[in-house]
């Protein structure tokens, strides 16, 4: 099968400082792929390459065979590539269904005179977005509150909204930069579950960084390891598990122990 | 937006208030109810709707900061004062005078497409320079343009600008204003606003929403222009200074940010209170200021910022009524 997203020989510098070099990757379609490594192996960075944010100092990152990297995020977000955020990035002062709408939007067709002067079809897209998002939320248990400010929500419900708000753009890859952060382990249980209902429910593709070892090795089909900014290792749960080179980047070289 | 309400207005008020307001203005004018010195500070009293709730778009719910909102003023004014005086003189008002607005509206749009190109590469205090040159270019240029009469100014504008003219185009700037706002367009700038980068993560295009905010607004300023100079039948291009803009932002400021209630309470307490202060002369202009002194301090957002009057928001965005408690 072609993969979804390449990544090919990906570098970005910034300044003196190398976040990331000679990054290769690919993700198979249907499949949860992970990015795991230690602080500052450049994780973010790649994910900000991937959703525009950065463009590569060189390589080149490929979506469904075409090319996308320095594009506009907002093209890109269009194509088909949603995401979360470490550190929650909602729109605080708007409602949740506003959240969710604004993603929502990105794919209706009516123009702005249409919307001022209130043509038909800026009507009927209007009250199809709302039906569409309230069922969303309803979807993600957040049906609710689905007319509270969305900075007033708990931090749970805040994290569910964030990948509701991103699935409303209807991706074909999701990309959750540290799902479980701030999560104990059974609140990380109850994400694994969830998660798992997200891929099989939307059929999404997912690519996602953290830090929690238990819920990558279960929930991933495939395991990208980074440090330095360079892949050290790549393969399924088991195989990155015994990989040599891992266990000294997350450990540490052997004698340096003993 | 939060809201104050959860339930919308009963069905029609809106409406028939508006057919009332309306007619009420129609009445008053055929048959002379009210002295000139009122009629003039309630058409006033329109106008400054339209510009404060046209500024609105850009300075509350995009979260820039304009102010060269008198610029936009100046163009709709002139070019409206040039087709009812020099190109069209000879045509009946009551078809003349809403093209020579319209065309007031268009050409000070065209200019706010332009500035809203400019708004992609610059934004906080370097926009609110770059439209402070905007408003000192087109002062100096009316002034340097004799086809406009230049510095004296543009002499003999008709008396167009009705009561019943002012609450129409009032209630359309309103209206269209609304329909925007609660649209992708609106919720797309307000995104921009809250977080950039994660509106355009969720696909909003930054540069369209803004393109179509910075048009609409200065749009609905040059149609408060021409109104404007319809009223007074003299402009000169010294009354479109800083001084006019900044009596717009205080009357945004004043009623809220982001809001349509906030903006008719803003523009109605600034254009009373200028009536009101009116004797103590230039001592006014130290008391409205220091009104937005201690606004600032108390109330950031305004008097509504960030809250609306639920009749002024559509129907469809209120929770279903079977909703489940």
């Amino acid at each position: 099968m072609n993969p979804l997203l390449e990544v090919r020989g990906v570098t970005m510098r910034f300044g003196g400082l190398v976040a990331v070099s000679d990054l290769s990757f690919e993700v198979t379609p249907g499949h949860a792929h992970g990015i795991i490594g230690p602080n500052g192996a450049g994780k973010t960075t790649a994910f900000n390459i991937i959703t525009g944010l950065y463009t590569p100092t060189a390589g080149d990152v490929l979506f469904r065979g075409e090319s996308i990297a320095g594009q506009r995020p907002s093209n890109i977000a269009r194509r088909g590539i949603a995401r979360t955020f470490q550190n929650i990035r909602l729109f605080r002062d708007l409602t949740v269904l506003d959240n969710v709408r604004v993603a929502h939007d990105a794919h209706a067709r009516y123009s702005w005179p249409g919307a001022m002067v209130q043509l038909p079809s800026a009507r009927r897209a209007e009250k199809e977005t709302i039906a569409i998002c309230l069922d969303m939320l309803e979807k993600f248990g957040l049906g609710d509150v689905a007319y509270e400010r969305a900075g007033d929500l708990p931090y749970g419900s805040q994290r569910r909204l964030e990948i509701a708000r991103a699935m409303a753009l209807q991706p074909q890859l999701l990309l959750l930069d540290e799902p479980a952060a701030g999560m104990n382990s059974a609140e990380t249980l109850k994400l694994v579950e969830f998660l798992g209902w997200l891929r099989d429910h939307f059929s999404v593709t997912m690519l996602l960084i953290e830090h929690h070892m238990q819920l990558v090795m279960t929930f991933c089909d495939r395991i990208t390891v980074l440090d330095f900014g360079k892949t050290i290792a790549e393969g399924t749960a088991a195989e990155v598990r015994s990989n040599p080179k891992v266990i000294e980047a997350y450990l540490g070289p052997e004698d340096g122990h003993e | 937006m939060t809201r104050w309400f959860r339930q919308p207005p009963p069905r029609g008020v809106l409406l028939t208030l508006l057919a009332a307001g309306l007619a009420a203005c129609f009445v008053i004018e055929q048959f002379g109810l009210v002295d000139d010195y009122v009629r003039f500070v309630l058409i006033t009293l329109g106008i400054n709707i339209i510009l404060c709730v046209s500024l609105n778009l850009v300075n509350g719910w995009m979260g820039e900061f304009s102010v060269g909102h008198a610029g936009f003023m100046a163009l709709g004014a002139y070019l409206s004062a040039c087709v009812s005086v020099k190109w069209l003189a000879w045509g009946d008002p009551l078809w003349m005078f809403p093209l020579a607005v319209i065309g007031g509206g268009l050409m000070a749009g065209a200019v706010g497409f332009l500035l809203g190109l400019l708004s992609f590469k610059t934004r906080g205090d370097y926009l609110a320079i770059i439209t402070l040159a905007f408003l000192m270019i087109v002062k100096s240029g009316l002034e340097n343009i004799p086809y406009v009469g230049g510095a004296r100014g543009f002499l003999g504008i008709g008396n167009h600008t009705t009561l019943l003219w002012t609450a129409i185009w009032t209630a359309l700037t309103l209206w269209a204003i609304r329909n925007l706002v609660y649209s992708r367009f609106g919720r797309g700038i307000v995104a921009v606003r809250e977080d950039e980068i994660a509106a355009n993560a969720m696909g909003v295009d930054t540069r369209k929403a803004k393109l179509a905010a910075f048009v609409v607004s200065s749009f609905f300023g040059g149609v408060a222009g021409a109104l404007f100079a319809h009223q007074l039948q003299f402009i000169n291009p010294g009354v479109f200074d800083i001084v006019k803009s900044t009596e717009i932002l205080v009357m945004v400021y004043l009623g809220g940010v982001g809001s349509l209630a906030g903006s008719i309470l803003g523009a109605t307490v600034f254009t009373f209170l200028s009536q009101v202060l009116q004797p103590l002369g230039t001592w006014r202009m130290v008391i409205l200021p220091l009104i937005l002194v201690l606004l600032m301090l108390f109330r950031p957002r305004g008097i509504m910022g960030m809250r609306e009057f639920p009749w002024f928001v559509p129907r469809r965005e209120f929770p279903a009524k079977e909703d489940k408690k």
